[in-house]
Protein backbone atom coordinates (compact mmCIF):
# COMPACT_ATOMS: atom_id res chain seq x y z
CA UNK A 1 0.00 0.00 0.00
CA UNK A 2 0.73 3.65 -0.13
CA UNK A 3 -0.56 6.79 1.16
CA UNK A 4 -2.26 9.26 -0.77
CA UNK A 5 -3.72 13.02 -0.18
CA UNK A 6 -7.26 13.78 -0.37
CA UNK A 7 -7.23 16.91 -2.53
CA UNK A 8 -10.29 18.16 -1.31
CA UNK A 9 -8.58 18.17 2.20
CA UNK A 10 -5.33 19.33 1.05
CA UNK A 11 -4.61 22.80 2.25
CA UNK A 12 -1.69 23.13 -0.14
CA UNK A 13 0.63 24.14 3.08
CA UNK A 14 3.53 21.98 2.13
CA UNK A 15 4.26 20.74 5.38
CA UNK A 16 4.41 16.87 4.13
CA UNK A 17 6.35 17.97 1.20
CA UNK A 18 10.26 18.17 2.75
CA UNK A 19 9.48 15.65 5.21
CA UNK A 20 8.86 12.61 3.27
CA UNK A 21 12.21 10.66 2.90
CA UNK A 22 11.61 8.94 -0.11
CA UNK A 23 11.01 12.58 -2.37
CA UNK A 24 7.32 11.09 -3.02
CA UNK A 25 5.21 14.42 -2.62
CA UNK A 26 4.76 17.01 -5.39
CA UNK A 27 2.85 19.96 -6.11
CA UNK A 28 -0.06 20.44 -8.82
CA UNK A 29 -2.65 22.45 -9.20
CA UNK A 30 -2.15 24.04 -5.67
CA UNK A 31 -2.30 20.91 -3.51
CA UNK A 32 0.00 18.05 -3.28
CA UNK A 33 0.19 14.64 -4.11
CA UNK A 34 2.15 11.10 -3.40
CA UNK A 35 3.55 8.98 -6.39
CA UNK A 36 3.05 5.64 -5.27
CA UNK A 37 5.68 3.70 -6.64
CA UNK A 38 7.88 5.97 -4.53
CA UNK A 39 5.82 5.67 -1.35
CA UNK A 40 7.14 3.14 1.54
CA UNK A 41 4.59 4.52 3.98
CA UNK A 42 8.29 5.25 5.80
CA UNK A 43 8.43 1.38 6.55
CA UNK A 44 12.31 1.64 7.50
CA UNK A 45 12.49 5.48 7.83
CA UNK A 46 10.50 6.29 10.70
CA UNK A 47 7.99 4.78 13.39
CA UNK A 48 4.89 7.03 11.96
CA UNK A 49 4.47 7.74 8.42
CA UNK A 50 5.85 11.59 8.21
CA UNK A 51 3.05 12.64 5.98
CA UNK A 52 0.51 11.79 7.99
CA UNK A 53 2.26 13.32 11.72
CA UNK A 54 2.69 16.91 10.02
CA UNK A 55 -0.90 17.05 8.21
CA UNK A 56 -2.47 20.21 9.87
CA UNK A 57 -6.10 18.32 8.51
CA UNK A 58 -7.11 14.87 10.06
CA UNK A 59 -7.89 12.17 7.53
CA UNK A 60 -6.04 13.84 4.10
CA UNK A 61 -3.03 11.56 3.78
CA UNK A 62 -5.27 7.88 3.84
CA UNK A 63 -3.98 4.83 2.92
CA UNK A 64 -4.83 4.28 -0.75
CA UNK A 65 -5.80 0.35 -0.84
CA UNK A 66 -5.48 0.02 -4.37
CA UNK A 67 -1.58 -0.59 -3.89
CA UNK A 68 -0.40 -3.61 -1.52
CA UNK A 69 1.39 -3.09 1.77
CA UNK A 70 4.70 -2.20 1.13
CA UNK A 71 7.63 -5.00 1.88
CA UNK A 72 11.16 -4.15 2.96
CA UNK A 73 13.56 -6.09 0.04
CA UNK A 74 16.19 -7.38 1.43
CA UNK B 1 -25.80 48.83 30.78
CA UNK B 2 -25.06 48.79 34.14
CA UNK B 3 -22.85 51.67 35.42
CA UNK B 4 -21.34 52.82 38.82
CA UNK B 5 -20.30 56.07 40.07
CA UNK B 6 -16.68 56.38 39.79
CA UNK B 7 -14.75 55.33 43.08
CA UNK B 8 -12.78 58.07 44.00
CA UNK B 9 -9.99 55.75 45.63
CA UNK B 10 -6.36 56.44 45.83
CA UNK B 11 -5.32 53.30 44.83
CA UNK B 12 -4.81 53.66 41.16
CA UNK B 13 -4.03 50.36 39.96
CA UNK B 14 -6.12 47.34 41.02
CA UNK B 15 -4.63 43.80 41.49
CA UNK B 16 -5.54 41.88 38.50
CA UNK B 17 -7.89 39.61 40.50
CA UNK B 18 -10.24 42.64 41.51
CA UNK B 19 -10.46 43.93 38.13
CA UNK B 20 -11.63 40.61 36.80
CA UNK B 21 -13.81 40.15 39.30
CA UNK B 22 -15.69 43.38 39.14
CA UNK B 23 -16.03 42.48 35.70
CA UNK B 24 -17.16 39.15 36.33
CA UNK B 25 -20.03 41.05 38.27
CA UNK B 26 -21.29 42.46 35.20
CA UNK B 27 -20.80 39.03 32.83
CA UNK B 28 -21.88 36.28 35.27
CA UNK B 29 -18.21 34.23 34.59
CA UNK B 30 -16.11 33.41 37.60
CA UNK B 31 -12.80 34.26 36.97
CA UNK B 32 -9.71 35.31 39.55
CA UNK B 33 -6.05 35.56 39.50
CA UNK B 34 -3.08 35.29 41.74
CA UNK B 35 -2.73 38.94 42.08
CA UNK B 36 -1.04 41.15 40.07
CA UNK B 37 1.05 44.11 40.57
CA UNK B 38 0.61 48.15 40.38
CA UNK B 39 2.40 50.27 37.71
CA UNK B 40 2.32 52.89 35.53
CA UNK B 41 1.45 53.20 32.12
CA UNK B 42 4.08 53.09 29.39
CA UNK B 43 3.07 54.02 25.78
CA UNK B 44 6.88 53.47 24.74
CA UNK B 45 7.89 56.61 24.20
CA UNK B 46 11.70 57.95 24.17
CA UNK B 47 11.30 58.94 28.32
CA UNK B 48 11.14 55.21 29.11
CA UNK B 49 13.14 53.84 26.69
CA UNK B 50 17.03 53.46 25.76
CA UNK B 51 17.61 55.48 23.00
CA UNK B 52 19.68 52.65 20.78
CA UNK B 53 16.02 50.77 21.72
CA UNK B 54 13.56 53.34 20.33
CA UNK B 55 16.25 53.73 17.47
CA UNK B 56 15.53 50.23 16.69
CA UNK B 57 11.38 50.42 17.33
CA UNK B 58 10.54 54.03 16.34
CA UNK B 59 9.98 53.33 12.85
CA UNK B 60 8.42 49.54 13.45
CA UNK B 61 4.30 49.61 13.62
CA UNK B 62 4.52 46.66 15.62
CA UNK B 63 6.86 47.58 18.46
CA UNK B 64 5.93 51.06 19.15
CA UNK B 65 2.42 52.70 19.65
CA UNK B 66 3.63 55.84 18.31
CA UNK B 67 5.18 54.23 14.98
CA UNK B 68 2.05 52.34 14.15
CA UNK B 69 -0.04 55.85 13.54
CA UNK B 70 2.47 56.91 11.02
CA UNK B 71 4.48 53.72 9.54
CA UNK B 72 3.13 50.78 7.75
CA UNK B 73 4.19 47.31 7.33
CA UNK B 74 3.44 44.23 4.99
CA UNK B 75 3.62 40.23 5.73
CA UNK B 76 4.78 38.07 2.96
CA UNK B 77 2.84 34.79 2.93
CA UNK B 78 5.95 32.56 1.77
CA UNK B 79 5.82 30.24 5.13
CA UNK B 80 2.85 27.98 4.34
CA UNK B 81 4.07 24.67 6.64
CA UNK B 82 3.30 24.60 10.37
CA UNK B 83 4.83 22.48 12.78
CA UNK B 84 2.40 22.52 15.47
CA UNK B 85 -1.47 22.86 16.17
CA UNK B 86 -3.15 24.95 18.26
CA UNK B 87 -6.84 25.11 18.97
CA UNK B 88 -7.44 28.63 17.53
CA UNK B 89 -6.07 28.40 14.26
CA UNK B 90 -7.66 26.00 11.32
CA UNK B 91 -5.51 25.92 8.16
CA UNK B 92 -8.45 24.98 5.94
CA UNK B 93 -10.36 28.46 6.53
CA UNK B 94 -9.93 31.95 3.91
CA UNK B 95 -11.97 34.22 3.10
CA UNK B 96 -10.81 37.78 1.41
CA UNK B 97 -12.84 39.66 4.61
CA UNK B 98 -11.36 37.73 7.56
CA UNK B 99 -8.67 39.59 9.62
CA UNK B 100 -7.13 37.02 11.35
CA UNK B 101 -3.37 35.44 11.54
CA UNK B 102 -2.94 32.22 9.56
CA UNK B 103 -5.35 33.24 6.83
CA UNK B 104 -3.78 34.30 3.21
CA UNK B 105 -5.44 34.42 0.07
CA UNK B 106 -2.53 33.32 -1.86
CA UNK B 107 0.68 31.90 -0.66
CA UNK B 108 3.59 33.34 -2.55
CA UNK B 109 7.56 32.42 -3.81
CA UNK B 110 10.63 33.71 -2.74
CA UNK B 111 10.38 35.74 -6.10
CA UNK B 112 7.12 36.89 -5.95
CA UNK B 113 7.31 38.14 -2.53
CA UNK B 114 10.63 40.05 -3.23
CA UNK B 115 8.85 41.91 -6.34
CA UNK B 116 5.52 42.42 -4.31
CA UNK B 117 8.10 44.29 -1.10
CA UNK B 118 9.16 46.36 -4.29
CA UNK B 119 5.86 47.31 -5.43
CA UNK B 120 4.43 48.14 -2.16
CA UNK B 121 7.38 50.06 -1.17
CA UNK B 122 7.10 52.39 -3.84
CA UNK B 123 3.49 52.71 -3.45
CA UNK B 124 3.54 53.22 0.42
CA UNK B 125 6.96 55.13 1.11
CA UNK B 126 6.14 55.06 4.51
CA UNK B 127 6.05 50.71 4.77
CA UNK B 128 9.63 50.37 6.81
CA UNK B 129 8.98 46.55 7.87
CA UNK B 130 8.63 43.08 6.04
CA UNK B 131 7.30 40.23 8.12
CA UNK B 132 7.14 36.93 7.16
CA UNK B 133 4.72 35.25 9.87
CA UNK B 134 3.22 32.47 7.73
CA UNK B 135 0.10 31.80 7.43
CA UNK B 136 1.82 28.79 8.90
CA UNK B 137 5.65 29.11 10.55
CA UNK B 138 8.60 30.92 9.31
CA UNK B 139 10.65 28.87 10.84
CA UNK B 140 8.81 25.33 9.58
CA UNK B 141 10.05 26.80 6.15
CA UNK B 142 13.59 28.13 6.88
CA UNK B 143 14.93 27.62 3.36
CA UNK B 144 11.58 29.99 1.52
CA UNK B 145 11.86 32.10 4.89
CA UNK B 146 15.81 33.19 4.55
CA UNK B 147 15.76 33.19 0.91
CA UNK B 148 13.16 35.98 0.70
CA UNK B 149 15.06 37.64 3.37
CA UNK B 150 18.11 37.27 1.09
CA UNK B 151 16.40 38.74 -1.99
CA UNK B 152 15.14 42.15 -0.36
CA UNK B 153 18.25 42.95 2.11
CA UNK B 154 19.50 42.75 -1.38
CA UNK B 155 17.25 45.37 -3.75
CA UNK B 156 15.99 47.49 -0.26
CA UNK B 157 18.48 47.27 2.23
CA UNK B 158 16.47 50.18 4.32
CA UNK B 159 13.63 47.68 4.67
CA UNK B 160 13.72 46.68 8.29
CA UNK B 161 13.06 42.35 8.29
CA UNK B 162 11.36 41.02 11.08
CA UNK B 163 9.31 37.44 11.69
CA UNK B 164 6.67 35.81 14.13
CA UNK B 165 6.90 32.37 15.32
CA UNK B 166 5.81 29.42 17.81
CA UNK B 167 9.10 29.24 18.92
CA UNK B 168 9.74 25.16 18.39
CA UNK B 169 12.40 25.09 15.75
CA UNK B 170 13.75 29.11 16.87
CA UNK B 171 16.76 27.59 18.77
CA UNK B 172 17.91 25.54 15.10
CA UNK B 173 17.69 29.49 13.41
CA UNK B 174 19.07 31.87 15.57
CA UNK B 175 22.34 32.05 14.32
CA UNK B 176 20.83 32.64 10.83
CA UNK B 177 18.18 35.27 11.99
CA UNK B 178 21.20 37.22 13.49
CA UNK B 179 23.15 36.81 10.27
CA UNK B 180 20.40 38.49 8.49
CA UNK B 181 20.50 41.55 10.29
CA UNK B 182 16.70 41.19 11.69
CA UNK B 183 15.99 42.97 14.73
CA UNK B 184 12.80 41.87 15.77
CA UNK B 185 11.20 38.57 16.28
CA UNK B 186 7.89 37.84 17.63
CA UNK B 187 7.09 34.23 19.64
CA UNK B 188 3.97 33.68 20.35
CA UNK B 189 3.89 32.17 24.10
CA UNK B 190 0.50 31.07 25.38
CA UNK B 191 1.86 29.06 28.65
CA UNK B 192 4.90 28.17 30.11
CA UNK B 193 3.50 25.37 32.28
CA UNK B 194 2.58 21.76 30.06
CA UNK B 195 -0.43 21.33 32.21
CA UNK B 196 -2.05 24.20 30.80
CA UNK B 197 -0.51 24.06 27.31
CA UNK B 198 -2.10 20.87 26.66
CA UNK B 199 -5.47 22.19 26.44
CA UNK B 200 -4.03 24.86 23.91
CA UNK B 201 -2.22 22.37 21.61
CA UNK B 202 -3.35 19.27 20.56
CA UNK B 203 -0.09 18.42 19.02
CA UNK B 204 3.70 18.93 17.64
CA UNK B 205 5.66 17.74 15.05
CA UNK B 206 8.97 16.98 16.67
CA UNK B 207 11.76 14.82 15.81
CA UNK B 208 9.83 12.93 13.21
CA UNK B 209 7.22 12.34 15.48
CA UNK B 210 3.64 13.73 16.12
CA UNK B 211 3.72 14.25 20.29
CA UNK B 212 0.50 14.95 21.99
CA UNK B 213 -0.59 16.29 25.37
CA UNK B 214 1.99 17.31 28.51
CA UNK B 215 5.01 16.57 26.43
CA UNK B 216 4.22 18.36 23.59
CA UNK B 217 3.54 21.08 25.70
CA UNK B 218 6.22 20.49 27.49
CA UNK B 219 8.98 20.66 24.74
CA UNK B 220 7.40 23.78 22.98
CA UNK B 221 7.67 25.46 25.85
CA UNK B 222 11.25 24.62 26.71
CA UNK B 223 12.25 25.44 23.40
CA UNK B 224 9.99 28.51 23.20
CA UNK B 225 12.19 29.87 26.32
CA UNK B 226 15.79 28.66 24.86
CA UNK B 227 14.77 30.61 22.01
CA UNK B 228 13.60 33.76 23.69
CA UNK B 229 17.13 33.30 25.88
CA UNK B 230 19.35 32.70 22.85
CA UNK B 231 17.72 36.03 20.93
CA UNK B 232 18.27 38.44 23.37
CA UNK B 233 21.67 37.18 24.23
CA UNK B 234 22.45 37.99 20.66
CA UNK B 235 20.66 41.92 21.08
CA UNK B 236 17.46 40.98 18.58
CA UNK B 237 14.49 42.71 20.61
CA UNK B 238 11.67 39.91 21.11
CA UNK B 239 7.97 40.63 21.25
CA UNK B 240 5.69 37.64 22.72
CA UNK B 241 2.28 37.05 21.53
CA UNK B 242 0.01 35.70 23.84
CA UNK B 243 -3.72 34.91 23.17
CA UNK B 244 -5.54 35.05 26.09
CA UNK B 245 -8.22 31.80 26.47
CA UNK B 246 -10.69 32.62 29.23
CA UNK B 247 -10.78 29.67 31.88
CA UNK B 248 -7.45 28.26 30.50
CA UNK B 249 -4.59 30.47 30.16
CA UNK B 250 -6.12 33.86 31.38
CA UNK B 251 -4.38 34.06 34.83
CA UNK B 252 -1.76 32.02 33.73
CA UNK B 253 -0.50 34.90 31.58
CA UNK B 254 0.45 36.87 34.26
CA UNK B 255 3.06 34.29 35.09
CA UNK B 256 4.08 33.93 31.48
CA UNK B 257 4.99 37.39 31.46
CA UNK B 258 7.00 37.19 33.98
CA UNK B 259 8.95 34.32 32.64
CA UNK B 260 9.55 36.29 29.51
CA UNK B 261 10.23 39.72 31.06
CA UNK B 262 13.09 37.63 32.99
CA UNK B 263 14.24 36.44 30.15
CA UNK B 264 14.67 39.81 28.54
CA UNK B 265 11.88 40.23 26.17
CA UNK B 266 11.00 43.80 25.15
CA UNK B 267 6.99 43.97 24.64
CA UNK B 268 4.37 41.34 25.23
CA UNK B 269 1.48 41.44 23.67
CA UNK B 270 -1.76 39.95 24.39
CA UNK B 271 -4.52 39.61 22.64
CA UNK B 272 -8.01 38.28 22.77
CA UNK B 273 -8.59 34.67 21.22
CA UNK B 274 -11.02 34.67 18.06
CA UNK B 275 -12.93 31.66 18.12
CA UNK B 276 -16.24 32.42 15.95
CA UNK B 277 -17.68 28.86 15.09
CA UNK B 278 -17.88 29.77 11.72
CA UNK B 279 -14.02 29.45 11.44
CA UNK B 280 -13.76 26.09 12.33
CA UNK B 281 -11.31 26.16 14.97
CA UNK B 282 -11.22 23.84 17.52
CA UNK B 283 -11.93 26.66 20.03
CA UNK B 284 -14.56 28.10 17.89
CA UNK B 285 -16.91 24.54 17.90
CA UNK B 286 -16.39 23.98 21.30
CA UNK B 287 -17.47 27.07 22.26
CA UNK B 288 -14.71 28.90 23.97
CA UNK B 289 -15.57 32.25 24.22
CA UNK B 290 -12.65 35.26 23.79
CA UNK B 291 -12.44 38.19 26.57
CA UNK B 292 -14.58 41.09 26.75
CA UNK B 293 -13.03 44.33 26.06
CA UNK B 294 -12.51 45.35 29.63
CA UNK B 295 -11.18 41.81 30.51
CA UNK B 296 -8.10 42.36 28.08
CA UNK B 297 -7.73 45.66 29.68
CA UNK B 298 -7.38 44.43 32.69
CA UNK B 299 -5.12 41.73 32.00
CA UNK B 300 -3.12 44.08 30.03
CA UNK B 301 -2.89 46.50 33.03
CA UNK B 302 -2.02 43.81 35.44
CA UNK B 303 0.77 43.03 33.49
CA UNK B 304 1.88 46.50 32.50
CA UNK B 305 5.46 47.32 34.91
CA UNK B 306 8.69 47.60 33.59
CA UNK B 307 7.97 45.56 30.56
CA UNK B 308 5.98 47.40 27.84
CA UNK B 309 2.29 46.17 26.91
CA UNK B 310 1.65 46.21 23.27
CA UNK B 311 -2.23 46.92 23.02
CA UNK B 312 -2.47 48.08 19.24
CA UNK B 313 -1.92 44.69 17.62
CA UNK B 314 -4.68 44.14 14.95
CA UNK B 315 -4.19 40.94 14.85
CA UNK B 316 -3.77 40.82 11.02
CA UNK B 317 -3.20 38.14 8.43
CA UNK B 318 -0.44 36.76 6.99
CA UNK B 319 -0.39 38.64 4.10
CA UNK B 320 -1.16 42.17 5.57
CA UNK B 321 -0.06 44.86 3.72
CA UNK B 322 -0.71 49.11 4.83
CA UNK B 323 -1.19 50.51 7.99
CA UNK B 324 -1.98 48.45 11.05
CA UNK B 325 -5.44 50.02 11.28
CA UNK B 326 -6.21 49.37 7.48
CA UNK B 327 -5.31 46.26 4.54
CA UNK B 328 -4.66 47.72 1.21
CA UNK B 329 -3.29 43.50 0.23
CA UNK B 330 -6.20 43.50 -2.55
CA UNK B 331 -4.29 46.46 -4.51
CA UNK B 332 -1.13 43.68 -4.77
CA UNK B 333 -2.20 40.43 -5.56
CA UNK B 334 0.18 38.22 -7.27
CA UNK B 335 -1.89 38.94 -10.86
CA UNK B 336 -0.86 42.52 -10.21
CA UNK B 337 2.30 42.22 -9.26
CA UNK B 338 3.06 39.92 -12.21
CA UNK B 339 1.96 42.70 -15.07
CA UNK B 340 4.22 45.18 -13.62
CA UNK B 341 7.60 45.00 -15.86
CA UNK B 342 10.09 46.37 -13.44
CA UNK B 343 9.51 47.94 -10.39
CA UNK B 344 12.21 50.62 -9.47
CA UNK B 345 13.06 50.79 -6.03
CA UNK B 346 12.86 54.81 -5.35
CA UNK B 347 14.64 54.94 -2.27
CA UNK B 348 15.48 58.77 -2.57
CA UNK B 349 11.62 59.40 -2.49
CA UNK B 350 11.09 56.87 0.03
CA UNK B 351 13.32 58.39 2.41
CA UNK B 352 11.78 62.20 1.42
CA UNK B 353 8.39 61.37 2.70
CA UNK B 354 9.74 59.86 5.74
CA UNK B 355 11.54 62.84 6.55
CA UNK B 356 8.07 64.55 6.37
CA UNK B 357 6.66 61.91 8.61
CA UNK B 358 9.08 63.29 11.07
CA UNK B 359 8.47 66.53 11.26
CA UNK B 360 4.65 66.01 11.55
CA UNK B 361 5.40 63.06 14.64
CA UNK B 362 7.32 65.79 16.53
CA UNK B 363 4.91 68.41 16.17
CA UNK B 364 2.14 65.53 17.66
CA UNK B 365 4.24 64.88 20.50
CA UNK B 366 4.72 68.32 21.08
CA UNK B 367 1.22 69.11 21.17
CA UNK B 368 0.32 66.42 23.42
CA UNK B 369 3.02 68.09 25.62
CA UNK B 370 1.90 71.34 25.61
CA UNK B 371 -1.95 70.34 26.64
CA UNK B 372 -1.09 68.05 29.61
CA UNK B 373 1.16 71.05 31.06
CA UNK B 374 -2.36 72.21 33.08
CA UNK B 375 -3.93 69.09 33.76
CA UNK B 376 -5.61 68.98 36.95
CA UNK B 377 -5.13 66.03 39.59
CA UNK B 378 -8.01 63.56 39.71
CA UNK B 379 -9.02 59.98 40.00
CA UNK B 380 -11.29 60.76 37.20
CA UNK B 381 -10.64 58.52 33.70
CA UNK B 382 -12.68 58.64 31.01
CA UNK B 383 -12.39 56.40 27.34
CA UNK B 384 -12.72 57.87 24.29
CA UNK B 385 -13.39 56.10 20.87
CA UNK B 386 -11.44 57.76 17.68
CA UNK B 387 -12.08 57.90 14.35
CA UNK B 388 -8.73 57.62 12.16
CA UNK B 389 -7.10 56.82 9.22
CA UNK B 390 -3.57 57.42 10.16
CA UNK B 391 -1.12 60.44 11.41
CA UNK B 392 -2.18 60.21 14.98
CA UNK B 393 -5.27 62.51 13.64
CA UNK B 394 -9.11 62.60 13.43
CA UNK B 395 -9.75 62.00 10.78
CA UNK B 396 -11.96 60.01 9.52
CA UNK B 397 -16.10 59.68 8.92
CA UNK B 398 -18.04 58.34 11.58
CA UNK B 399 -19.34 56.16 8.75
CA UNK B 400 -16.85 54.83 6.96
CA UNK B 401 -14.39 53.88 9.95
CA UNK B 402 -13.80 49.94 10.18
CA UNK B 403 -12.59 50.20 13.46
CA UNK B 404 -12.29 52.85 16.44
CA UNK B 405 -8.92 53.57 18.17
CA UNK B 406 -9.63 54.14 21.90
CA UNK B 407 -7.51 56.50 24.56
CA UNK B 408 -8.00 57.08 28.45
CA UNK B 409 -7.77 59.92 29.30
CA UNK B 410 -6.71 60.94 33.35
CA UNK B 411 -4.41 62.95 35.01
CA UNK B 412 -1.55 61.32 34.06
CA UNK B 413 -2.54 62.75 30.48
CA UNK B 414 -3.91 59.85 27.55
CA UNK B 415 -2.90 56.65 26.64
CA UNK B 416 -3.70 54.68 23.74
CA UNK B 417 -5.40 51.55 25.31
CA UNK B 418 -6.60 49.40 22.13
CA UNK B 419 -8.74 49.65 19.16
CA UNK B 420 -12.38 48.03 17.85
CA UNK B 421 -13.38 46.66 14.82
CA UNK B 422 -16.66 47.57 13.80
CA UNK B 423 -19.16 47.22 10.56
CA UNK B 424 -18.78 49.81 8.19
CA UNK B 425 -22.01 52.09 9.37
CA UNK B 426 -21.87 53.62 6.16
CA UNK B 427 -22.44 52.02 2.66
CA UNK B 428 -22.25 54.51 -0.02
CA UNK B 429 -23.54 57.05 1.49
CA UNK B 430 -26.78 55.40 3.29
CA UNK B 431 -25.99 54.86 6.92
CA UNK B 432 -27.30 51.08 7.64
CA UNK B 433 -29.43 50.47 10.50
CA UNK B 434 -28.65 47.60 11.38
CA UNK B 435 -24.76 48.43 11.94
CA UNK B 436 -25.12 51.01 14.78
CA UNK B 437 -26.31 48.67 17.54
CA UNK B 438 -22.65 46.85 16.84
CA UNK B 439 -20.69 50.10 16.92
CA UNK B 440 -22.46 51.09 20.25
CA UNK B 441 -21.62 47.59 21.13
CA UNK B 442 -17.76 47.77 20.54
CA UNK B 443 -17.43 51.49 22.01
CA UNK B 444 -20.01 51.46 24.72
CA UNK B 445 -17.61 51.40 27.68
CA UNK B 446 -15.89 55.10 25.61
CA UNK B 447 -17.59 58.18 27.31
CA UNK B 448 -17.14 60.63 23.64
CA UNK B 449 -16.36 58.83 20.04
CA UNK B 450 -14.26 61.71 18.35
CA UNK B 451 -14.66 61.78 14.42
CA UNK B 452 -14.34 63.82 11.51
CA UNK B 453 -17.74 64.33 10.47
CA UNK B 454 -21.17 62.34 11.56
CA UNK B 455 -24.52 62.33 10.04
CA UNK B 456 -27.32 63.50 12.02
CA UNK B 457 -28.69 60.14 12.62
CA UNK B 458 -26.11 57.91 14.06
CA UNK B 459 -25.28 61.54 16.38
CA UNK B 460 -28.38 60.78 17.96
CA UNK B 461 -28.67 57.87 18.46
CA UNK B 462 -24.98 57.76 20.06
CA UNK B 463 -26.60 60.48 22.59
CA UNK B 464 -29.36 58.23 23.26
CA UNK B 465 -26.42 55.48 23.91
CA UNK B 466 -24.79 58.11 26.52
CA UNK B 467 -21.73 58.34 24.11
CA UNK B 468 -21.00 61.79 23.23
CA UNK B 469 -20.11 62.21 19.69
CA UNK B 470 -17.85 65.39 19.00
CA UNK B 471 -16.61 66.05 15.42
CA UNK B 472 -14.76 69.88 16.81
CA UNK B 473 -11.51 68.33 16.53
CA UNK B 474 -11.49 67.12 12.95
CA UNK B 475 -8.40 67.00 11.88
CA UNK B 476 -6.41 68.12 14.81
CA UNK B 477 -3.97 65.84 16.63
CA UNK B 478 -5.73 63.01 18.83
CA UNK B 479 -3.83 62.63 21.57
CA UNK B 480 -4.05 66.93 22.01
CA UNK B 481 -7.78 66.34 21.66
CA UNK B 482 -8.25 63.51 23.84
CA UNK B 483 -6.59 65.91 26.59
CA UNK B 484 -8.33 68.95 25.65
CA UNK B 485 -11.61 67.10 25.74
CA UNK B 486 -11.04 65.72 29.47
CA UNK B 487 -10.10 68.93 30.68
CA UNK B 488 -13.37 70.24 29.68
CA UNK B 489 -14.95 67.28 30.72
CA UNK B 490 -13.38 67.57 34.35
CA UNK B 491 -13.81 71.25 34.63
CA UNK B 492 -18.35 70.25 33.69
CA UNK B 493 -17.96 67.09 36.66
CA UNK B 494 -16.45 70.10 39.02
CA UNK B 495 -19.27 72.63 38.38
CA UNK B 496 -21.56 69.72 39.08
CA UNK B 497 -22.79 70.12 35.34
CA UNK B 498 -22.52 66.24 34.78
CA UNK B 499 -21.82 63.72 36.72
CA UNK B 500 -18.96 61.04 36.15
CA UNK B 501 -19.94 57.63 35.77
CA UNK B 502 -18.07 54.31 34.34
CA UNK B 503 -19.50 53.09 31.06
CA UNK B 504 -19.38 49.46 31.74
CA UNK B 505 -17.83 46.91 29.51
CA UNK B 506 -17.85 46.14 25.36
CA UNK B 507 -17.64 43.86 23.02
CA UNK B 508 -14.40 42.37 21.29
CA UNK B 509 -15.40 42.31 17.48
CA UNK B 510 -15.38 38.75 15.97
CA UNK B 511 -14.97 37.03 12.17
CA UNK B 512 -15.70 38.41 9.15
CA UNK B 513 -16.69 42.50 8.47
CA UNK B 514 -20.34 41.38 7.18
CA UNK B 515 -20.89 44.57 5.33
CA UNK B 516 -17.40 44.72 4.27
CA UNK B 517 -17.09 47.21 1.18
Amino acid sequence: MAYEIVASLCTGCCACEPECPNEAISEKKNVFIIDPEKCTECIGHFDEPQCVAVCPIDHTCIIDMAYPRYEVTA
Amino acid sequence: MQSTIASVSTQEVKPLEQLLEKIADHKGCGTSSEGGKASCGSSGGPADMAPEVWEKVKNHPCYSEEAHHHYARMHVAVAPACNIQCNYCNRKYDCANESRPGVVSEKLTPEQASKKVLAVASAIPQMTVLGIAGPGDPLANPAKTFKTFELIAKTAPDIKLCLSTNGLALPDHVDTIKGFNVDHVTITINMVDPEIGQHIYPWIFWKNKRLTGIEAARILTERQMLGLEMLTAAGVLCKINSVMIPGINDKHLVEVNKAVKSRGAFLHNIMPLISAPEHGTVFGLTGQRGPTAQELKALQDSCEGDMNMMRHCRQCRADAVGLLGEDRSAEFTTEKIDEMSEVVYDAATRKAYQELVEAERSEKVAAKEAAMADLDVTDIKIMIAVATKGQGRVNEHFGHATEFQIYEVGSNGSKFIGHRRVDLYCQGGFGEEEALPSVVNAINDCHAVFVAKIGGCPRDELKAAGIDPVDRFANEFIEESAITYFKEYFARVCAREIVHVDRGDADIRQGAYTAAA
